[in-house]
């Protein structure tokens, strides 16, 4: 329960509809539990005998008194369960700030699935425990307290005697509580079992159908459903008796009451009016009961939610803020010095399965403002590493990455990122317009720039075929693009931007060597003006480039220009060789 | 993982009589438990009208009389009913709920059976995680529906019309001053109950918008920190989140409004019972035990009007999941055996043979894969194909096995095409070896036989050591009988790759379908696989996709396949000496293993 002290400081924020809810809950039960006495003092009257127009206004009190009642009860809902909806809000917002500020390792270690059932269902739990977790509670106190002291006024005789059931509900609530805290447990168990092995079939669904094995699969499913079966029957044995359960023994306060209340009227220790009132207070005391139960397993829930949520609220950046704020632009002359790196998180990339390999080994490079410097080797030799390291998706595990001669690590991180554009291997797109989409790093660019920055990465043509042209929405709700167009299209948001440091991680692959070759004749007036760092697996692509550098197991093991590198007949050579193979292979 | 929010975004009704019609034809075999249990509903709605009739009895003819002895009776009979109420409503809840339970495991049952005959197509295109949640939450959502849902409505209504007649037997006058109030109730009933599913709809939506926006911002977070649009992003997001808020903040008012409104509906009619009541009294045509009967009765039926929303919510949450799952179990079975499958005895003539005939195939729309394509492997012949990346390899064995069907031309088995056989005999005819190897969980052995039951433990382990597994699982603790972890990451590639060969020798098939894996593996498993390989492919006829030169350099034939087409044939030398495809290919992919193999250390 500890858990949830952390939403104090959520919940004072509204101190205003708290209270106010609160005091309105406390007349609105301040009401409700004068009726019996209207009911005691009409029942006594009609025996004792009484005009008709005193019934009416007996009537018109009850009338006015639920009047009373349904408005401060509105409030109370209105206030306390909108609080709950109220911080619900915040802790939606701080919940997704906090993911905003997450490094991609972070991303790397949390599946998506994971993290939007915290965002959806523990968030809903949580919620649960301010809106009805809180009302509901102060309502039983209250009804319970008002009930008990009106009965003790009537009889504290009768009261002892109608509540004497109360200690066997409070111990079939404890008992079949734990019961079921147990059985539920269970059932989870194998409703996890049941999506496991529902998983392992779809994803092995072609070795189940090669081998004709979906007989066999469906009778294993077959048990682990029918395990479920039982599992769940186990609960329903307990679930099914407990609300009779405490529906008999409650009822059996009222019979309790009759029989010896009735007595007590007929001895005159107490009158008959009374009797009446005793009862419409003990059927107040019924749902406060059931609901104890209800409230428990709310809170419950709760704590376990808060408890994931803490998870991703406390989670702290690895890749924060440098001190250094006097620099405001930056040229753009990249360093690396000594440069090595590990993945630390077990899901690492590159194939790195126990995550301890180095990726990066002891690199030293120095690019010059305005150089275009290309990276190319096998998949996993480190080249797309080594230049996440430039905008701080990762810190160096050792050694220094420097921009202008200053420690990536020591500049803040808003100047360090407007100074590159970085256009990783995946192109993502946002479910926005094209243009939104281009226009992503500087929303108030012109129209003029945008169409610019879509010639230059060869989409012009592309958008013009579009239904609403630059209007036109990508993805879910609008159109899907060729893998090559979300590739030009993330280029286009790079270039717009102007960044002194380009950074492009394999993003041709997907367009064929003469559209390539268009892009990158397009780029090069813009790629001269800025330090380029250029990933890919295509000589072709590069070989224009300043300097390659070829990587082998995280080291750079060649460099050069094209030329240089073709005569030293190493690894480049080779890659050379075969990529012209690959060439005369696709036209042939 | 594209938005699996997303496709909520449009469900919002809270009834729809055609799936309701079609999730209760799932009671239809319970049918008996379900009357049943309706009677017990009744019978138990019907002993709660007791307590109060009981009460009259005992303030009018003992009470008031002064008779105390009287009143052990009542008292008795009062605990009598409570009882009775207990004993039934227990039996009925159980009944209900094992009915209840019965139709999620007929349901899950159902769903998981139409997956195994659903094609692969269909699996390309539903995430994996959204399929499980059919199965899983979807069906659980239905609980309420089948146990608390359908039977406590049918309680409920039989109780409201049971105390009317009561209380029109008490006194049929103030029973329909009483009743005046319901006009009043029905109306605000129906207010709330339209305003709410504006509401639901609206509260749906967003939660939709608001859960897809969170998802695209997780997988493209990078980009927009790299863009520095936090904070921009941060605003849309807010936007969103009030809205939702909002909607929330809306649901939250007509509930308030909705509850004190019933309430004091419910506080009227006990003023109108107070009066008229009281006044009739006064006169003589009613008793106090009757006026005490009645007010408890109104109290009785109000209870269960204000409990309403609370069944909106879970007719909601029903009716949204039910059509999530008939949306699947309608996904049409695309491939699938004819309605008349000749046995597998009428094919002797022609064992083991595969032809493929003028055969197109895309897996989209006309972006073919396969192009025009002939291929013959004759039984008992060994045959690899090779090619580049994309020229359409690994789609001849989906074609085979019928993963897929082409939309042109035939593919033979045994002479047969396989659409008309039967798919089950079909696939049997094939062992099937995947570039990924796929493990369940249980142990190594049950990895190797499967679900064949017929497979004894010996073959098992002659198999396993057919292939060269015997050593490595020579030094396990339980031997072949060791628990196969999260779906393998205890085994090595190499090792993997063992288990699934001695899981086709062990089955024995007449073809034999190969994928050979990429990864490279040390020296010592490569040894072990060749010649493993070797033994899988003794005897039978057997298509490998290869990507070992040793593996090549042994088969009857190669097949060189380029865009989709079969461009050259013949064995190594030759095609070697055609110095076309083949030999650029053995020069970009097979040659480096020729150094490799050469010098192993």
């Amino acid at each position: 329960m500890k858990e949830l002290k952390r939403l104090l400081p959520y919940v004072r924020r509204y101190p205003r509809p708290m209270i106010v809810g609160m005091a309105a809950l406390v007349l609105a039960k301040a009401a409700s539990v004068i009726v019996p006495l209207v009911l005691e003092r009409t029942v006594d009257d009609l025996t004792l005998g009484v005009t008709v127009s005193k019934l009416a206004l007996y009537g018109s009190l009850i009338v006015g008194i639920a009047a009373v009642e349904g408005f401060f009860r509105f409030w109370m809902r209105k206030l306390l369960i909108g609080v709950s909806r109220f911080v619900e809000f915040d802790l939606r917002n701080d919940f997704f700030a906090r993911l905003q500020r997450m490094s991609p390792s972070f991303y790397q270690e949390w599946r998506t699935g994971d993290l939007m059932s915290r965002a959806s269902n523990d968030i809903g739990a949580v919620r649960m425990v301010l809106g009805p977790g809180i009302m509901y509670p102060a309502e039983t106190v209250l009804i319970t307290l008002g009930a008990i002291a009106f009965m003790l006024a009537i009889s504290w005789e009768l009261t002892l005697v109608s509540l004497a059931v109360m200690p066997v509900v409070s111990i079939a609530v404890k008992e079949f509580g734990a019961v079921i805290h147990k059985r539920f447990e269970t059932i989870q168990e194998k409703m996890s079992d049941i999506s496991a092995l529902v998983h392992e079939n779809i994803s092995g669904m072609r070795v189940v159908k090669a081998y004709a094995q979906e007989d066999a699969q469906r009778r294993k499913f077959e048990q682990e459903n029918e395990s479920y079966l039982w599992s769940n029957m186990g609960l329903v044995k307990i679930w099914g008796a407990f609300y009779p359960l405490l529906a008999a023994i409650i009822g059996l306060g009222s019979a309790v009451v009759l029989w010896w209340g009735g007595r007590m009227v007929v001895r005159q220790e107490i009158t008959l009016g009374q009797l009446v009132a005793f009862f419409a207070y003990l059927e107040m005391l019924t749902w406060p009961m059931i609901a104890f139960g209800w409230v428990v397993n709310i809170y419950q829930r709760g704590a376990a939610s808060m408890k994931r949520l803490a998870a991703i609220l406390d989670a702290g950046p690895e890749i924060v803020d440098g001190p250094d704020a006097t620099v405001s632009a930056l040229n753009g002359r990249i360093e690396f010095r000594g440069v090595s790196f590990r993945y630390t998180s077990a899901s690492g990339d590159g194939g790195a399965t126990n995550g301890a390999a180095e990726v990066l080994s002891d690199v030293d490079l120095v690019i010059e403002p305005g150089q275009t410097v290309a990276f190319v080797g096998r998949t996993g030799s480190g080249k797309t590493t080594l230049t996440r390291l430039v905008p701080r998706l990762y810190d160096a595990t050792e050694g220094q990455v420097l921009v202008d001669g200053r420690d990536v690590r020591t500049l803040p991180l808003e100047t360090l990122r407007s100074a590159v554009a970085y256009v990783p291997q995946e192109s993502f797109l946002f479910s926005e317009s094209i243009r939104d989409n281009i226009a992503f790093g500087k929303p108030s660019a012109s129209d003029a720039e945008v169409e610019q920055a879509a010639k230059r990465a060869g989409l012009d043509t592309d958008i013009a075929s579009f239904p609403n042209g630059y209007q036109t929405m990508v993805g879910e709700r609008g159109i899907t693009l060729s893998g090559g167009q979300r590739q030009r299209a993330t280029i286009a948001r790079a270039v717009l931007i102007e960044p002194p440091i380009l950074i492009l991680d394999d993003v041709l692959s997907s367009v064929d060597t003469e559209t390539e070759e268009r892009i990158l004749n397009e780029l090069s007036g813009v790629l001269r003006k800025r330090t380029t760092l250029l990933v890919s697996h295509r000589i072709s692509t590069v070989k224009q480039a300043d300097l390659i550098c070829v990587l082998d197991d995280g080291r750079i093991v060649e460099r050069g220009n094209h030329e240089s590198l073709l005569a030293e007949d190493g690894l480049y050579a080779s890659l050379h060789r075969k990529q012209l193979l690959e060439e005369e292979l696709n036209r042939i | 993982m594209n938005a699996p929010f997303h496709e909520e975004e449009a469900l919002g009704k809270i009834y729809d009589r055609r799936l309701m019609r079609r999730l209760l034809a799932y009671l239809g075999p319970y049918k008996l438990t379900v009357v049943f249990s309706l009677l017990l509903v009744i019978a138990a709605s019907a002993l709660k009208l007791v307590g109060p009739y009981l009460t009259k009895v005992a303030i009018d003819d003992y009470i008031t009389q002064g008779n105390v002895e009287g009143l052990d009776l009542v008292a008795l009979l009062y605990v009598l009913a409570l009882v009775l109420q207990f004993a039934i409503s227990f039996f009925q809840v159980y009944l209900m709920n094992k009915a209840g339970q019965r139709v999620m495991f007929d349901m899950r049952r159902g769903i998981f059976a139409h997956l195994q005959r659903l094609q692969p197509a269909f699996f390309d295109k539903n995430p994996v995680g959204r399929l499980v949640t059919r199965v899983t939450t979807d069906v659980d959502a239905l609980n309420e529906l089948f146990t608390s849902g359908v039977v406590t409505i049918f309680g409920d209504i039989f109780m409201l019309l049971g105390i009317m007649v009561v209380l029109v037997y008490l006194d049929w006058g103030l029973a329909l001053v009483t009743f005046t109030v319901l006009p009043a109730l029905f109306a605000v009933t129906l207010i709330f109950k339209r305003r709410v599913r504006e509401v639901y709809r609206k509260v749906r939506t967003r939660v939709a918008m608001l859960n897809a926006f969170i998802q695209e911002n997780i997988v493209g977070m990078q980009v927009v920190q790299l863009f520095r649009q936090e904070p921009r992003k941060f605003a849309q997001y807010e936007d969103l989140n009030r809205q939702h808020q909002d909607a929330n903040l809306e649901s939250v008012f007509q509930y308030a409004l909705f509850y004190p409104a019933i309430e004091f509906l419910g506080a009227v009619a006990i003023a109108l019972i107070l009066w008229y009541g009281g006044w009739q009294i006064l006169v003589g045509g009613l008793t106090l035990g009757g006026l005490v009967a009645f007010i408890q009765y109104s109290e009785k039926f109000f209870r269960p009007i204000s409990d309403l929303s609370e069944k909106f919510n879970i007719l909601q949450g029903a009716m949204a999941s039910s059509e999530r799952i008939f949306k699947l179990l309608d996904t049409e079975v695309t491939v699938a055996s004819p309605a008349f499958a000749p046995g597998a005895s009428a094919r002797q003539a022609e064992r083991g043979s595969i032809r493929f005939e003028s055969v197109w195939f895309a897996y989209r729309n006309e972006e073919w894969v396969l192009e025009d394509l002939d291929l013959e492997v004759r039984p008992g012949e060994t045959v690899a194909v090779v090619g580049h990346t994309g020229a359409g390899k690994t789609t001849l064995t989906s074609l085979l096995l019928r993963f897929y069907d082409v939309q042109r031309g035939r593919v033979l088995v045994d002479g047969v095409d396989v659409r008309e056989w039967n798919l089950q005999d079909l696939r049997r005819q094939f062992g099937m070896v995947l570039q990924d190897v796929h493990l369940f969980s249980g142990t190594i052995a049950s990895n190797i036989r499967l679900g064949d039951r017929e497979i004894t433990d010996r073959e098992v382990a002659e198999a396993a050591a057919a292939v060269h597994l015997d050593g490595f699982v020579a030094g396990l603790p339980r031997g072949l009988e060791e628990e196969v972890k999260e779906r393998g990451s205890s085994l090595s590639a190499g090792q993997k790759q063992l288990v699934s060969f001695a899981r086709a020798l062990v089955h024995d098939p007449r073809i034999l379908i190969l994928d050979e894996a990429t990864s490279s593996v040390d020296t010592h498993t490569e040894i072990l696989i060749r010649e493993a390989l070797e033994r899988l492919l003794e005897n039978r006829t057997s298509l490998v996709i290869a990507h070992r030169l040793s593996t090549i350099q042994k088969a009857d034939r190669i097949v060189v396949m380029h865009k989709g087409r079969v461009r050259e044939v013949g064995n190594h030398q030759e095609l070697l000496a055609r110095r076309g495809i083949y030999y650029r290919l053995y020069q970009l992919q097979y040659k480096d293993q020729e150094i490799a193999v050469r010098n192993p250390y």
